[in-house]
């Protein structure tokens, strides 16, 4: 492993502090390995953002460092932009270009002239997709052409690091699943076959489960949560959840025998409706934190022999993660996490 | 001064890609034909130089120009490319100095092509023409310095007709800052050191006596000086004003 991106205590201060400036970023430190894709989540106006612009080096951090490559931001801002490819938020580009002029001259204020820089428009616009838009001006394209080609002039120099602000944002659900997509084939290509880091900020938590390894939340300026997405999840008090729906024998307290199981926190119900064979109850039987109940669970309902329409076991639910740890009244990381899910 | 060949070129091609250069071409050719030809008395003083010509050319830039500079930094700002330009490995220098020479790279294309009138001049009579090239580069030097005033404002706001209007206000300042009425008003209070100074700072002061055939290393020094000095103020309000 190798680390491409390192975060020291980035802060950004918007005015002066004491004078009613805004804490947009406060303290954040995390690392980002090659072959990583880092999901950046976080609510609008969480500092996500601001946090990529530190990085690439369009704003100054108020204090602390931003290390690419081991390259301060802030000393060696020309070496970290050479080894950044980066899609600004929304894609902007110039808008009476076209698409060749564009990344032709992107190409050239890389470095890239003659044949290289041919070579490098080719393979972007191949693997981008863009071929058939080349000429024509970016203003008349769809949204999701635009999208490619911020994303073809990000990777048109082969960066060993990827930085992409809602890369998704604003797409359609087939021209997700392509950027997914391709997302994914770039962290694992890289320069020299050999991955390369990439970052993505999103408030869209089916991307996260879709393409990233790593997921950091922030919240307020802060780091709130740094961890895998099946970490991420198992914060979740629906984690090891069991949603089931029964028709049990009438007079049957069915929450009380499921709660009488070891391990069960609590029984959410879900209402009740009847159908031909009785009247069916549904509800999602919660696990205490890290206890997996889905045995326990399927033997009760076999001894007591009730009829099972369906039982699924809960991964946990990100969105409910995300609602947790971003509105907690102390965003430390310590205190948001939920201490034994609820 | 990373990325200023590419930005330059970029920045000149813009302006064919789009009517503006032809729009800017055609309306500044007109207006210089008008105020020779007609308002200038051209051929009813019956002397052959280009004086008529190029006493308008002050007033001509005062709003033409604007209209090139406002877009510069305004328009990425606006749409957002100011980003991707800044995060690419260009160096500010490098984009501010690009910008700027393609516009005055642009704007010279377009007083090359008043050619025409240098071409009349000899054919109806035998003017001097070291003073017209003279006149030719004192022009060239004055619509650098509105220029780099108008990119300077352009780097301050998001709105092109913002930065149109505080240009044009600022330049006619440039302009006026010579002009009897402005020096009688200002040597009322103002000491005598601050009245020349600012009287030194008058564009048409300068461009009277370049376009007279007098080049005084003074006056290049000062369009020169301002355009660095404004360049270097674009660079600053660049930087501190980039969100």
């Amino acid at each position: 492993m190798q680390t491409l991106i390192e975060l020291r205590a980035l802060t950004k201060w918007f005015g002066t502090p004491h004078a009613g400036g805004i804490l947009a970023v406060d303290g954040v430190s995390f690392k980002v390995e090659r072959g990583e894709v880092l999901g950046f989540l976080g609510p609008n106006g969480a500092g996500k953002s601001t946090t990529m612009k530190m990085v690439t080096g369009f704003l100054p951090p108020s204090s602390g460092q931003a290390l690419v490559c081991g390259n301060d931001v802030a000393v060696n801002p020309l070496d970290v932009k050479r080894t950044i490819g980066y899609l600004p938020e929304g894609a902007p580009a110039y808008a009476d270009m076209t698409p060749e002029a564009f990344l032709n001259f992107c190409a050239q204020v890389r470095g890239l002239t003659g044949e290289a820089g041919r070579k490098a428009i080719a393979r972007a616009v191949e693997r981008t997709n863009i071929q058939g838009v080349l000429r024509q001006p970016v203003e008349t394209l769809s949204k999701g052409f635009k999208r490619r080609v911020g994303l073809a002039q990000a990777i048109l120099h082969e960066p060993r690091v990827l930085i992409m602000d809602e890369p998704t944002d604003g797409l359609d659900p087939n021209q997700k699943h392509e950027v997914r997509a391709l997302i994914r084939d770039m962290a694992h290509e890289g320069a020299a076959g050999c991955g390369r880091a990439v970052v993505l900020s999103t408030h869209i938590l089916e991307e996260v489960e879709a393409v990233c390894t790593r997921v950091v939340l922030i919240a307020r300026g802060r780091v709130v949560a740094d961890c895998t997405p099946a970490e991420f999840m198992s914060k979740s008090r629906y984690h090891n959840a069991v949603t089931l729906a029964l028709v049990p024998p009438p007079g049957v307290m069915v929450f009380d025998e499921l709660r009488r199981i070891a391990g069960v926190a609590d029984v959410e119900d879900l209402g009740t409706s009847s159908t031909p064979d009785g009247t069916q109850v549904r509800c999602t039987v919660l696990a205490s934190r890290g206890k997996a109940i889905a045995p326990e669970v399927s033997h009760l309902i076999k001894s007591k022999g009730w009829q099972v329409d369906l039982m699924r076991v809960e991964a946990g639910r990100l969105d409910d993660v995300f609602r947790d740890l971003t509105t907690a009244n102390q965003p430390q990381p310590t205190k948001a996490a939920p201490a034994g899910a609820a | 001064m990373h990325g200023f060949i590419p930005i330059l070129k970029r920045e000149l091609a813009g302006y064919f890609v789009t009517p503006v250069a032809y729009v800017f071409i055609v309306i500044f050719l007109v207006l210089t034909g008008v105020f020779t030809f007609q308002l200038g008395g051209f051929f009813e003083r019956n002397q052959s130089d280009l004086r008529p010509f190029f006493d308008f050319h002050p007033w001509l830039y005062l709003f033409l120009i604007p209209a090139i500079s406002m877009r510069l930094w305004a328009e990425e700002r606006k749409s957002g490319t100011i980003e991707l330009l800044m995060t690419l490995p260009v160096s500010r220098a490098g984009a501010v100095a690009g910008k700027f020479a393609a516009a005055w790279l642009f704007a010279g294309v377009a007083l090359a092509l008043t050619f025409p009138v240098w071409i009349t001049v000899n054919y109806l009579g035998e003017p001097d023409n070291g003073a017209i090239f003279t006149g030719y580069i004192g022009s060239f030097l004055m619509a650098g310095g509105f220029l780099a005033v108008g990119a300077c404002v352009s780097a301050a706001t998001k709105s092109q007709v913002i930065a149109f209007i505080i240009a044009v206000v600022l330049c006619f300042g440039f302009l006026l800052a010579g002009f009897t009425p402005v020096t009688d008003f200002l040597s009322g209070w103002a000491p005598p050191a601050l009245v020349d100074t600012i009287a030194g700072f008058s564009f048409l002061t300068r461009f009277d006596s370049i376009a007279k055939g007098v080049i005084d290393l003074r006056d290049l020094i000062f369009f020169a000086s301002l355009i660095a000095l404004c360049l270097f103020i674009n660079a600053a309000v660049l930087e501190a004003r980039k969100a």
